[in-house]
């Protein structure tokens, strides 16, 4: 079997309370899970459950309290870690964040892009050619001379996207990178999101509260109250109305109605995620009676 | 009202300044701004202004954002020059005289000066560097030119850095601000009436949230940074590299003349049009 790109063992993480050296109660409890290189992964979780913990445990933000994180083989949780071993993690792993006006750095969109690169030290021409690309990859070419006050939501945390393929990254965990957008610029990053998987190959972690995204992942964790309640396919987590609601989450709303359907004896199956064919099943059923 | 402040921001565009190396750009700030204020009458006065306007054409950057630009300084002028007309004592005659106010001519002139000083000398600056220089490219260029104080320890680098990020918040917590003072004035806040007092009481509902929105932002940026490899400058390059062309030097010859021209106006022409005598 392929080794596994994310691999976490037995991972807890405290955060440190106000006096030091104590303790807070847990965030992530004994956590254990491994992520393939190449999927496409979403994280769901209500606020608090400790999902962005996670998303900063992976590139080296954050140290956990107890276990291991293994990167593509290599003990990130290991003691020897040297200063460029975790820029080096942290280039393989880029991370989007929420707010895209705290993630940009520069006054122009080019300028922005090429600030990772320029950092890792990458000779000019070949960071003029990364940024072109990947402005080209965002399709946001057009704007690279704009300043990022001047965008929209979704445009900007477009270029934050850019930012981090620039620094051609492995895997891009994007931490909530949706939820501070209006329906329209989330829509854009997702099928920004969606392509980079899909066509570039890059791992994506999508870390999100909306269920409909979550729908579009290839598998979704379900992590509450710090630990992983729920781990499978899309089709498998959402036909566990029951499960999910437990936790205080949604459903998609098409499996959220075929699911009443059902409850009501009507003859549908709820495990159904695709639009159409919701509507396809409600068509029969309404003109097959 | 707040989006109107245009000082510190960058326009974009292909003009002789906009193409000119930063570095060369903040000398001839410097050089601009020495040379007014050593400009000592009124012709010497008169080619300021002319370089001025020269310099904003230059930079094909709109009259109007130029002049929203001075706006906030205003207050500033026309308080100074208040002082200057009122306090200064001149040698000859006054113009006018009631009670214990004497104008003289002297204080018109020195009123007039201080604001033509201060307009030229902002617009100049502002359509020489901070129009027309990406802050990233000023930082680099300030970066560049002060990189021989390294030696010595000073952190030119992460100076530089600051001021990037600085710049590059300002109209974000410029929207901020509005979005603030918009949701205390829904909830029946007052900004606009009463003495000052009262309303620089007023604004404290507004620099709270502001001030822990900042800190919250800056630990953000912090984190996206340092998720992006930044470490100072640590083996770091750049997309673009600083290179002096052609342009820089036909601008340091423009600017030179420039100098000489008021150097030249202050020596010959001081003796007849001694500012006394030019009202």
């Amino acid at each position: 079997m392929r080794e596994p790109f994310i691999k976490f063992e037995n991972v807890s993480y405290s955060y440190e309370g106000d006096e030091e050296g104590i303790l807070l109660p847990p965030v992530l409890k004994n956590v254990s899970f491994e992520i393939e290189k190449g999927s496409f992964v979403a994280v769901l979780g209500h606020n608090g459950s400790g999902k962005s913990t996670l998303a900063k445990l992976i590139n080296m933000i954050l140290y956990p309290t107890e276990g291991r994180i293994y990167i593509d083989g290599r003990d990130i949780t290991d003691e020897n870690m040297t200063e460029d071993d975790v820029y080096d993690i942290r280039r393989r792993i880029g991370m989007v964040f929420q707010n895209p006006d705290n993630q940009l750095v520069a006054t122009v969109v080019e300028e922005d892009v090429a600030f990772g690169p320029e950092n890792l030290g990458v000779e000019p021409s070949e960071i003029r050619r990364r940024v072109d690309e990947a402005l080209e990859t965002v399709g946001m070419s057009e704007f690279k001379r704009h300043s990022p006050h001047q965008l929209s939501g979704g445009q900007k945390q477009r270029i934050a996207i850019a930012g981090i393929i620039a620094m051609l990254p492995e895997c891009i965990v994007f931490d909530e990178s949706t939820a501070m957008l209006d329906p329209r610029g989330r829509a854009e990053v997702m099928d920004t999101i969606e392509r980079l998987n899909r066509e570039n190959g890059i791992t994506v972690l999508h870390i999100t509260h909306n269920m409909d995204e979550a729908v579009r992942a290839d598998r979704v964790i379900v992590i509450n109250d710090g630990r992983i309640c729920i781990d499978g396919t899309p089709k498998e987590v959402f036909s566990s109305v029951e499960q999910l609601r437990l936790v205080g989450l949604d459903v998609p709303q098409v499996t959220e109605l075929l699911y009443d359907l059902e409850n009501c004896g009507f003859d549908v199956d709820h495990t159904e995620l695709d639009e159409e064919k919701c509507a396809d099943a409600l068509a029969k059923l309404i003109l097959g009676r | 009202m707040l989006k109107d402040i245009t000082l510190g921001q960058f326009f974009p565009g292909n003009s002789v300044l906009h193409r000119a190396d930063p570095r060369m750009k903040i000398i001839l700030a410097i050089i601009y701004i020495v040379f007014v204020f050593l400009a000592k009458n009124s012709a010497a006065y008169l080619l300021a202004v002319g370089f001025t306007v020269l310099l904003v054409l230059l930079s094909r950057i709109k009259l109007s954002v130029v002049l929203k630009g001075l706006k906030p300084l205003l207050f500033i002028m026309v308080f100074t020059a208040f002082f200057n007309i009122f306090w200064t004592k001149g040698e000859t005659v006054p113009l006018f005289s009631y009670g214990i106010i004497t104008i003289y001519r002297e204080g018109l002139w020195f009123a007039a000066v201080m604001i033509i000083r201060v307009a030229c000398i902002l617009a100049g600056s502002s359509v020489i560097l901070t129009y027309t220089t990406s802050p990233i490219s000023l930082t680099d260029g300030i970066e560049r030119l002060l990189k021989p104080l390294k030696v010595i320890h000073v952190p030119v680098h992460e100076f530089a850095m600051m001021m990037t990020i600085a710049l590059r918040f300002i109209p974000t917590l410029i929207e901020e601000t509005d979005k603030i003072m918009n949701a205390q004035k829904a909830r029946g806040a007052d900004f606009n009436s009463g003495g000052l007092v009262k309303r620089a009481k007023a604004l404290l509902p507004v620099l709270i949230p502001l001030f822990a929105s900042s800190f919250r932002r800056a630990g953000e940026l912090a984190t996206a940074m340092e998720c992006r490899c930044y470490r100072g400058d640590n083996g770091r390059t750049r997309m673009t590299k600083l290179r002096y062309s052609g342009i820089d030097i036909v601008l340091l010859i423009l600017f030179a003349a420039f100098g000489t021209g008021i150097i030249l106006m202050n020596i010959h022409l001081g003796f007849f049009l001694n500012f006394g005598m030019v009202l």
